[in-house]
């Protein structure tokens, strides 16, 4: 699977999680940040339970600290499949 | 607010007797299929299971030593397996290991705390991402009026009460707004195995002057679990026969 299929399959799983959690869609974007999605840390323990079992890749809390926009965890996402 | 889903499974730790055995069988009767963890009571738990399958529920016995995170995992992929979606979890297995504080071994004291509150946890955690995922969860842990209150002799026993009442409170915090509740109850002195050898002039200290039944219990366990308590979260509801008023 190429990178930039990846990319868009991971998108798509951040940004439907992101709604689950009640974000406005019409808001998420690459550039969002997590604070003006009104996504707290309780939403990205459970982004990170859901990315653990659909791609395997497990977040420590000092990784989850440093993510601020959507852009950083779908990058780190990839980056860690 | 979302209502509990058809095929919601629900655990039970140390649901082979007493308060356990009493609570699976409240919670067949709202609906719930139910997962009877047990560790050494195998015979009592395929029967309970197998009552509860006659009379159309769905139940099965699982042996599981909760001291083991691997058997904590093992026992939960199980239920969920066999049973369906595990949205439900009452944490009831529990030890005593009595003695004066100055008196209690480490292992006397690891073994408490490690079934009565570190396997709790272990399972809340394992049990919180369905149910967050879900949007509803119903979580109900078996404390005691011992911690909150001392009861001399039981220091290890009242510090993984008291535990669990204080992880009550934060977990309920934690999930509150997705739909996920975590509630205790405080039993009191319950007629069951655990209680045998302890005198008849504690019934004294009972307003009530009688012991509960595991039954009183595992009714307050049923309407904790029920879509009736969904704004009930992060409380303790003592079953005591008025000791701690």
């Amino acid at each position: 699977m190429s990178t930039t299929t990846d990319t868009a399959q991971v998108e798509q799983t951040v940004y439907k999680s992101l709604e689950t959690f009640g974000a406005d869609p019409s808001e998420i974007n690459r550039d969002a940040s997590f604070e003006a999605l009104d996504v707290d840390s309780l939403d990205l323990a459970e982004l990170s339970q859901i990315v653990e079992d659909e791609y395997g890749v497990k977040f420590k809390s000092s990784d989850v600290e440093n993510l601020k926009t959507v852009g950083d965890a779908i990058d780190f996402i990839v980056a860690n499949k | 607010m979302s209502g509990r889903p058809d095929n919601a499974a629900i655990i039970v730790t140390g649901a082979a007797r007493g308060i356990g055995a009493a609570s699976v069988q409240e919670l067949a009767a709202d609906g719930w299929a139910v997962a009877v963890l047990h560790r050494n009571g195998r015979g009592d738990a395929e029967t309970l299971a197998q009552q509860i399958v006659d009379a159309g529920g769905r139940a099965i016995p699982i042996r599981a030593d909760l001291r083991e995170p691997a058997e904590v995992e093992q026992a939960f992929e199980a239920a969920q397996q066999e049973l369906g979606p595990v949205l439900g979890l009452v944490n009831n297995a529990g030890v005593r290991a009595d003695n004066l504080a100055l008196s209690i071994s480490d292992e006397d004291w690891q073994l408490v705390l490690d079934t009565n509150l570190s396997a709790a946890f272990r399972l809340t955690r394992r049990a919180m991402r369905g149910m967050l995922r879900a949007r509803f969860g119903r979580i109900v842990n078996v404390a005691s009026v011992v911690g909150p209150r001392a009861n001399p002799g039981q220091a290890n026993y009242a510090a993984s009460k008291a535990g669990l009442i204080g992880m009550t409170k934060t977990v309920a915090a934690e999930v509150a707004r997705k739909g996920v509740t975590v509630n205790a109850v405080a039993p009191g002195f319950i007629a069951t195995e655990m209680t045998k050898d302890v005198p008849p002039e504690v019934l004294e200290a009972v307003p009530a002057r009688r012991a509960g039944q595991p039954q009183e219990v595992a009714a307050c366990v049923r309407f904790l679990a029920s879509d009736a308590a969904a704004y009930v979260t992060g409380t303790t509801l003592y079953v005591d026969g008025g000791m701690s008023a």
